[in-house]
């Protein structure tokens, strides 16, 4: 005791130093602001989330820019006016070929001369014509003379790092040799060509005494000889070569476009080279106007054809009904009223310029249908116009002679509401649609980013699930709340929480590979199961009104979830074993064929019906818990009451408690659809991920989230890819967080009302 | 009667009965099918002599009965298997051959109709192999050398001994080569960064590069003695190998090195199975994986979701509690509260996908790689924090479990009567006294529940994961005996994840199925177990307050 006392003392003796109250009420006020902070906390946290997504996929949404940086006088402007402007992919150097047949290498930002060099051409030989290789980005030029031979040269840069610092010098090459190539034999000149270019064999069409001929050099490559011979397929075409000012051939040496000024496209089938085959002959721009720009879209499969009223529409091969391949007009841009003179492709995205004659230029993403830059350049008429080949460069050649170089800022020309949202008609495809199909191993692909199908998917998936959760858990809801015996209760509330806390995965790995697999083996069974269980359990339920009185008594109420346990179990086991008899006698044998051939349903065996069951499963004890804690909670006394006046059990409930309650168990659906919604793993795992459009139960689906999961690993960080996933992620958070918000406020609003009940 | 029965509305009631009754059977069913399908893949089955009908010639197949099918007879005959009219049902066996090494496959049907004749010889072996799964046929003899030492009877006893021998050799080497090897990797790598930060300081010169250089030349004459004996280990594992007879009867010889076990399962008592069984779940909780995840243990990914799980419980516990805190002890209820509830609620309902899209986006990419910049500019290009690992995967999901936190934690401090925060303030208690001293120790156990849900959901979540740390083979654990011993920015394997990558990206699923569901099995018994207890402690702790309260 008395020890006591003295540690009394000793601690009361250190309370009254004032210097300590001061350190407690200190402490105190410290950790006022630290809980306060960590409070407000939760809010910055789904503040930040929201933003940082947002601050992801504003980029998308800002249109591109160009801003001036230098113009300055056309270098060597006395070599001859300028046909074609190149430029490398540093926008460090650019190139002008001249009509006299020189090349100059310049210095992009001041215009310095680096290198000036003459095409071999020989002596006494005119230039009659010239065009671009196809591909564009190999570099690749072919000038046409007028002995009817042709020249390739191709300019070329070399990246060196001297002192740490990079010096790119451009040189030009030959590859189908120095000397010029025999292209028409009868040594007419050439007046108009075009060329592709490949390692293995090259093909030239040109224009030459009224007549279009096709070249084809293959090299064969011998084992002993080092120089490899080239061998030549030599054909004339049958169609008319009047008027045709533009001849385009397509990187896969497929397909020849001939286009004439006054708005003629032929497009001939040049696969076999010995015989081309003239697929087609129509008209493109509307009568009396003019082509006077033509240039393929990076990856050759459509033409942009600018005309004099200045528009510029883009021409797809498609097959049409019948099989047959035709140009189709895709989509047109109005640039303005003036005679687009340049449109030049992007070399790595479906986006193009177009420029002009009074100096208008215009960037567009062909897919996106998005005009994403309009800006006047200079106020001469334009003579050449070059993107860079990563598109963040421009140069223009002005006939004042005056070369503007502007730098363009132009990061995800690819989307717009239209290409998220809506059809699209995608290149080569016979109609618009709806895709996502967001990379490809190749440069040139058209990426498709419509997250219509996801969304679409997502929601199927979500629809399914709730086909079965709803019944299920608000049945059991009532039920359990209402009808159950307190003793069976503690029980079934924990096993339905445990339902929930089931990991997702597991679900998903059940769903496809045990339960997708046993669905394709007994479809039958599944559907009988849909019948006979109600069956069975009504049939029980009526001869259990029929049970003896004494027996009756005995059973205390409330357990009927329990006795129907058995009863359940026997109807499945008779729904299964009856399956295969039952498909063998209505359905040939196989109810999965039957559909196939007296439906036309196909069905794959990770569809949404498996999605929704086990989705269902994941979100019936979301769905339970809350809509059972809003029946239960319920005040006593309005059922009281109304079962005093008469009201059967039902009754009570059907027309008071669901009535009172009702705000809660929406809310509780809204709250499980949200779930829905966002899940990933058991999608990703019980469907095939294929995003389609089709609203059968019996085929698979991708959702938003599962994109997210099967793509984002993959996707380059900042790409447009990314973005779009970013804003798949988005519209995910969007959606759930208004319907939890709502779902929310409503529960709020209810616990009011029962509180004032 | 009926017209009145429906009326009464009593078929509905037990509608809804049925609706309760078909939820629990669909749990338990779930857990059934999981713990059916998940114990039953460490028990030694029967090794089958099938002699079978194939094409008119009689083979001999030998194998695990694995799985039986039935077909209608029309689908059997819309397949193209020729059906006689009195048969209706085609059934077919799934027999686990194993053998991949020579027929190319693990697994074959065969038709029940065709078999001639089913039997178990007591010599058939079972060799479980570290490559090309399990090999199924007759011992014939065991080499040493090249040279045969023992065959026929003799060679099961001497092959047993050889074994145990052969397992203690590879254990060594498996020593050797992660921890001694591993740990002068890594002492290297980091010698080479020292070398590049003083580099990039400008404070690398001649006694540094000397210092360096000493340490290197002193691990690489370690080096150097642990591959003399990994080279005389090596020696000594290859030298013994079996040889065994294939259903074909086939002679194949197998390296010793490369087996794991051999048994006769034939020939086995019930005591033996169970010492067998017994030796594969140890294996299955200890090991690493072998062939791609699809046999030997799970260890790895064991280890990853425990560390994962402990590095979010130590971030969600003071955020959750202190939100919590705020909500109930500090907030004046109103707008703000509600606005916080709100947040709370939606915290909770947001996917977890969109957390796994913002932890890649946010923790990984822009933290990590400003961490990377500032602290780590030695190890560039290569990324340190600037890529998904450990302790991106744990803030990511502490944030995805905040919630839990939070409204457990606020239930709990609900249910502690007001009396009791008055009575320490009347004796002249601070808030944060009142608080640290008795609010909080009494709510101490709904911490603890809601941590303990936190736990749960964080080690069933896999989504989220696969964007922000977890991989399928980690070569690494995220803790070891090398300086600093937890590597916050390794990358881990997870079970939940390794479910999912197993079962759905492996390339023999077949093979792989039964280790998913014995993962599976592992994972619902850890989950159904947290929250189990979870439940238990919040029912005891709602007692506890009812009786505080009257």
């Amino acid at each position: 005791m008395p020890e006591i006392i003295k540690n009394t003392k000793k601690s009361a003796s250190i309370r009254i130093s004032p210097a300590y109250q001061q350190w407690r009420l200190l402490k105190d006020k410290l950790a006022r602001y630290g809980v306060v902070a960590g409070g407000l906390g939760v809010i910055v946290a789904i503040v930040l989330i929201f933003f940082y997504l947002l601050y992801v996929v504003y980029p998308l949404f800002i249109s591109a820019s160009v801003e001036p940086v230098d113009h300055y006088a056309a270098p060597e402007s006395a070599l001859g006016k300028t046909i074609l402007l190149e430029m490398e992919e540093q926008n460090e150097i650019a190139a002008r070929f001249t009509e006299s047949g020189q090349v100059v290498f310049f210095d992009v930002a001041t215009g310095k001369v680096v290198l000036t060099q003459a095409v071999a051409i020989p002596d006494g030989v005119k230039i009659t014509s010239f065009s671009q290789g196809s591909p564009i980005n190999e570099g690749a030029v072919i000038y046409g003379l007028s002995d009817g031979r042709a020249i390739v040269v191709k300019h070329q840069y070399k990246a060196t790092y001297p002192d740490n610092k990079r010096l790119i010098t451009p040189s030009l090459k030959y590859p189908l040799g120095e000397t010029p190539l025999v292209i028409d034999t009868t040594g007419a000149a050439l007046e108009k060509i075009a060329v592709k270019i490949g390692s293995d064999a090259s093909t030239v069409i040109v224009k030459s005494a009224g007549k279009i001929r096709l070249v084809n050099f293959a090299k064969e490559q011998s084992l002993f000889a080092d120089e490899a011979a080239l061998t030549r397929i030599d054909a004339v075409l049958e169609v008319s070569a009047e008027n045709v000012e533009t001849i385009l051939v397509d990187k896969d040496e497929a397909n020849l476009y001939l286009l004439s000024a006054d708005g003629r496209l032929s497009f001939i089938d040049i696969s076999n080279k010995n015989s081309p085959l003239l697929r087609q002959e129509q008209n493109v721009v509307t009568a009396g106007q003019k082509i006077t720009s033509v240039s393929f879209l990076n990856g050759d499969l459509s033409l942009l054809i600018g005309d004099s009223s200045g528009q510029v529409s883009q021409w797809s091969m498609i097959r049409d009904k019948l099989n047959r391949h035709t140009m189709e007009k895709i989509r047109a841009f109005k640039v303005s009223d003036k005679a687009v003179v340049a449109i030049n492709a992007e070399q790595r995205r479906k986006g193009f310029m177009a420029i002009d004659t009074d100096g208008v230029l215009g960037i567009y993403h062909s897919t996106a249908e998005r005009q994403l830059i309009k800006q006047q350049i200079g106020q001469a008429q334009p003579v050449a116009a070059v993107l860079s080949p990563r598109a963040n460069g421009l140069l223009v050649e002005l006939a004042d002679g005056q070369m503007h170089f502007w730098r363009v800022d132009n990061e995800h020309p690819e989307v717009s509401i239209k290409s998220l949202w809506q059809e699209v008609w995608y290149e080569s495809y016979p109609k618009p649609d709806y895709i996502w199909q967001s990379s490809s191993a190749s440069n040139d692909f058209e990426p498709k980013y419509s997250l219509t199908p996801l969304v679409f998917g997502t929601l199927k998936a979500a629809f399914y699930a709730m086909w079965v959760a709803i019944p299920l858990a608000l049945m059991g809801a009532i039920y359990t709340a209402y009808f159950m015996a307190p003793g069976m209760r503690i029980y079934v509330k924990p096993t339905i929480e445990i339902m929930g806390a089931l990991p997702t995965v597991i679900l998903g790995f059940l769903a496809g590979l045990w339960l997708a697999p046993f669905m394709e083996a007994h479809l039958g069974g599944i559907f009988a199961l849909l019948m006979i269980l109600p069956l069975g359990v009504m049939l029980f339920a009526y001869a259990w009104l029929h049970l003896p009185k004494k027996l009756a008594q005995k059973i205390p109420e409330g357990w009927g979830a329990a006795f129907l346990i058995p009863v359940i179990l026997l109807s499945g086991w008779f729904a299964f074993s009856i399956s295969i008899p039952l498909e063998t006698w209505l359905f040939n044998g196989s109810l999965r064929d039957w559909f196939k051939s007296e439906l036309g349903i196909g069905y794959d065996q990770r569809n949404a019906l498996v999605v929704g069951i086990a989705m269902g499963f994941a979100v019936i004890p979301t769905i339970f818990s809350i809509a059972e804690d809003a029946i239960f909670s319920v005040p006593k006394h309005l059922t009281v009451g109304s079962l005093a006046l008469g009201a059967t059990p039902w009754q009570t409930m059907s027309r008071v408690v669901l009535l009172t309650a009702s705000p809660g168990i929406f809310s509780a659906v809204m709250i499980g659809f949200g779930r829905a919604v966002g899940e990933t793993m058991i999608v990703l795992m019980a469907t095939g991920n294929t995003p389609v459009m089709d609203l059968s139960v019996f085929q698979g689906l991708r959702t938003l989230a599962a994109n997210i999961a099967v793509e984002m690993p993959e996707s380059e960080v900042d790409s447009t890819h990314y973005r779009i996933l970013f804003l798949a992620a988005l519209v995910l958070f969007v959606f759930t967080f208004i319907f939890n918000t709502l779902a929310e406020v409503i529960r709020q609003r209810l616990r009011e009302k029962y509180s004032s009940l | 009667m009926m017209k009145l029965w429906f009326k009464s509305g009593a078929p509905w009631i037990w509608l809804n009965a049925a609706a309760v009754s078909v939820c629990l059977i669909m749990v338990v069913g779930v857990l059934g099918l999981i713990v059916a399908r998940g114990i039953g893949h460490f028990w030694p089955g029967q090794v089958i002599q099938f002699t079978y009908q194939d094409e008119g010639q009689v083979k001999t197949i030998i194998g695990e009965h694995v799985d039986t099918s039935i077909t209608p007879a029309a689908m059997a005959k819309s397949s193209g298997i020729t059906m006689a009219d009195t048969e209706e049902t085609l059934v077919q066996y799934l027999v686990k051959t194993g053998n991949r090494d020579v027929t190319g496959g693990d697994f074959r049907w065969i038709q029940e109709r065709n078999i001639k004749l089913q039997e178990a010889p007591a010599n058939l072996v079972v060799v479980e192999r570290r490559e090309w799964g399990n090999f199924y046929g007759e011992l014939a003899a065991v080499k040493e050398n090249g040279q045969v030492i023992a065959s026929g009877q003799e060679a099961w006893s001497v092959l047993q001994s050889k074994i145990a021998g052969v397992l203690t050799l590879y254990n060594d080497i498996a020593h050797l080569e992660k921890k001694e090897v591993g740990a002068i990797n890594y002492t290297l790598e980091q010698l080479r960064l020292e070398q590049k930060s003083l580099q990039l300081d400008n404070r690398w010169d001649e006694s540094q590069e000397k210092r360096i250089n000493d340490k290197k030349a002193a691990l690489d004459i370690e080096y150097k003695q642990y591959q003399v004996q990994l080279a005389e280990l090596y020696q000594q594992i290859r030298r013994d190998s079996l040889v065994a007879k294939t259903q074909d009867g086939a002679e194949v010889e197998i390296s010793l090195s490369k087996v794991v076990r051999v048994y006769q399962p034939n020939t086995m008592s019930f005591f033996d199975k169970t010492v067998h069984y017994g030796a594969k779940l140890f294996e299955f909780l200890t090991d690493d994986p072998r062939e791609a995840n699809t046999e030997g243990g799970i260890f790895p990914a064991i280890f990853g979701t425990v560390m994962m799980v402990m590095m979010m419980s130590v971030i969600v516990t003071p955020f959750g509690v202190v939100a919590a805190v705020y909500l109930r002890e500090y907030a004046k209820q109103g707008f703000t509260t509600r606005l916080i509830r709100i947040a709370v609620n939606n915290l909770a309902g947001v996917p977890s996908i969109v957390y796994g899209v913002f932890g890649l986006g946010f923790f990984v990419y822009i933290l990590g790689g400003n961490i990377d910049r500032l602290f780590y500019p030695e190890s560039a290009p290569a990324p340190v924090f600037g890529t998904p690992g450990l302790l991106w995967a744990s803030i990511t999901l502490a944030l995805l479990t905040l919630p839990v936190v939070i409204v457990s934690t606020e239930e709990g401090l609900a249910r502690i009567p007001k009396a009791i925060r008055e009575g320490s303030l009347a004796l002249g208690a601070t808030k944060l006294e009142t608080l640290w001293r008795t609010v909080l120790p009494m709510a101490s156990p709904a911490m603890m529940t809601g941590l303990i849900l936190a736990v749960a959901r964080a080690a069933g979540e896999v989504a989220p994961l696969m964007l922000v740390g977890v991989v399928k083979l980690a070569p690494t654990l995220p803790l070891d005996g090398n300086y600093p011993f937890l590597h916050l920015d390794r990358k881990f394997m997870h079970l939940g994840f390794h479910i999912y990558d197993v079962g759905f990206q492996s390339p023999n699923v077949e093979a792989a199925r039964p280790l998913v569901y014995a993962t599976s099995l592992l994972l619902v018994l850890v989950i159904v177990g947290l929250n189990l207890a979870a439940i238990l402690i919040r029912n005891h702790l709602r007692e506890k307050y009812r009786a505080l309260e009257g």
